[in-house]
């Protein structure tokens, strides 16, 4: 190895290792300065929490199992939702793929429910469905789903149409054009689609542990502002960054996986 | 003898809400064997919709097309007919040597035998330690080979290519069509190349076939033939430096310019 080369490789090592410890640095000042001036009393505890707080918190909800209940229930709800936001969005685009026309049919009304807030839909389907999971699991899945349909339709449609040429021309039919062009060439698309609607679904479940549950991180949530409890609330929130970061990662993990093995 | 192919006839027209287009019309030639076909013309004369016609891939509205005295029906004639577009169309997510056995995977004739002669002829091409590699590895010349060793591994009695080199630069256009050719007439197939490059269609084809603007005709056929070929091909390099490519040039050149 050349010395320019060795120089070029710690620089490069001497980078990465400035914005890892900046990164710590920058949470660790902040979590310093939100300890230190609610101990000092510039900010009011009650209302702002602080850093001891939640993680005694936090110690207590994990004792009385209150923390692997909630979170439980919010990931339970969450990874239901989306993986029939998956198979139900994948089915439909691959359908509306196939049938050109049932696609100019059906493209306003998708349009027009993907565009439609679907918290207005909450309260209706708690008359609909009742107090209880699949309430907030159908909510979840309208959030993403249309978005999720149109996004795959829009990404099938735009498969490069030589490459489905080429397989009628080497005597193939349209099934090899799905399995052997369209889903491989789409793994990406369904990636990032999955990434977009694990956020939705998880937006979703919030929203439907809102306005209708027992249990779970959303209902934590309402529960501690109704009884002024800040510092439930804010854990309750620290918990939920948690479990976002973890439906992330696995996410990217599978990514890893299928791309490029 | 049976023409490998016949052409007898052939009118076809796109359909839009605007208004028919008559993309070619009364189309009638014949190939012999072997026979190498090179078809220029200007842009928009039709020339890749020939292609996909003589492929099967579209219908004509009118006349009829033979290949070995059988009416082409479907696409790729059963396999017997092979289409090299201009891009290489490689799947990334396929190694070189699987993106080589897509024909007889369709097939479903892809034994254990026939994906080692795919990677016989691949490793014949200067591909052997390619194999496993990904397209993104390749270059473009390297590329465009493998695409095409895809096309000959469905064992094709015709071969269609439509501007094979044009994505290529220029240096290595002339290394691939080199290769290409030498691959091509060393196998004996009979091929259709259609460009619009003049002097690489009088460098590759046995004949010429020029159709005029839209909507494309016959105009004219012009047989290629060098004085120093009486003991086998030059090669398309080769043929660039010989007396007659200049003739030809312009021949070629006047009957695309001047209009009936």
């Amino acid at each position: 190895m050349s010395s320019a080369q060795l120089e070029y490789l710690v620089r490069q090592s001497r980078h990465r290792f400035v914005v890892r410890s900046g990164r710590i640095l920058l949470f660790i000042l902040f979590l310093a300065l939100w300890e230190i001036t609610a101990k000092l009393h510039f900010i009011d505890s009650f209302i702002f929490s602080s850093p001891s707080l939640i993680l005694s918190c936090l110690w207590s909800m994990a004792r009385d199992g209150s923390l692997f209940y909630h979170t439980g229930v919010t990931l339970f709800e969450t990874l239901l939702s989306f993986f029939l936001v998956i198979a139900i969005s994948l089915g439909t685009a691959l359908l509306l793929w196939s049938n050109q026309t049932l696609f100019e049919v059906i493209e306003p009304f998708l349009v027009m429910l993907n565009s439609l807030p679907k918290s207005a839909l909450a309260p209706i389907l708690i008359v609909w469905l009742g107090n209880r999971t699949r309430t907030i699991v159908v909510a979840a899945v309208s959030v993403a789903l249309f978005g999720a349909i149109l996004t795959l339709y829009t990404g099938f449609s735009q498969i490069n149409s030589d490459k489905v040429k080429l397989i009628y021309s080497l005597g193939g039919s349209k099934k090899d054009v799905l399995l052997k062009v369209l889903l491989p060439a789409s793994v990406p698309l369904i990636i990032s689609s999955m990434k977009v609607n694990a956020g939705l679904c998880l937006v979703g479940v919030i929203i439907g542990e809102f306005l209708s549950s027992k249990a779970g991180l959303g209902f934590l949530i309402i529960y501690s502002s109704q009884v002024f409890q800040m510092t439930l609330m804010v854990t309750s929130i620290v918990i939920l960054c948690g479990v976002s970061v973890v439906i992330y990662q696995g996410i990217t993990l599978l990514e890893r996986r299928l791309i490029r093995k | 003898m049976i023409p490998k192919l016949e052409v007898k006839g052939v009118s076809c027209s796109y359909h839009r809400m605007e208004g028919e287009t008559l993309a070619l019309s009364h189309i009638e030639f014949s190939m012999a064997p072997g026979e190498f076909l090179a078809v220029v013309g200007p842009s928009g004369c039709g020339k890749s919709t020939l292609l996909s016609l003589i492929c099967g891939l579209l219908t004509p509205d009118k006349g009829k097309i033979f290949l070995d005295g059988e009416e082409v029906k479907r696409p790729g004639a059963g396999g017997h007919i092979g289409y090299m577009l201009q891009k290489d169309h490689l799947f990334e997510w396929r190694t070189i040597l699987s993106n080589a056995c897509l024909g007889p995977e369709l097939s479903g004739s892809l034994t254990p035998k026939r994906k080692e002669e795919i990677a016989g002829m691949l490793s014949d091409y200067g591909l052997g330690s390619f194999l496993h590699s990904r397209p993104s590895e390749l270059s473009g010349g390297m590329r465009q080979r493998a695409a095409l060793i895809r096309t000959l591994a469905i064992k094709p009695d015709l071969l269609l290519l439509d501007e094979p080199f044009s994505a290529l630069d220029y240096q290595t256009r002339l290394a691939v069509s080199d290769d290409i050719s030498t691959i091509i007439r060393s196998a004996n197939k009979t091929a259709i190349l259609v460009t619009h490059d003049l002097s690489e269609a009088i460098s590759i084809a046995d004949r010429v076939l020029v159709l005029t603007k839209r909507p494309g005709q016959v105009k004219a056929i012009v047989p290629i033939r060098f004085e120093s070929e009486k003991y086998g091909t030059a090669s398309p390099l080769e043929r660039r430096n010989l007396p007659e490519f200049a003739g030809y040039f312009n021949q070629l050149w006047k009957e695309i310019q001047t209009h009936e």
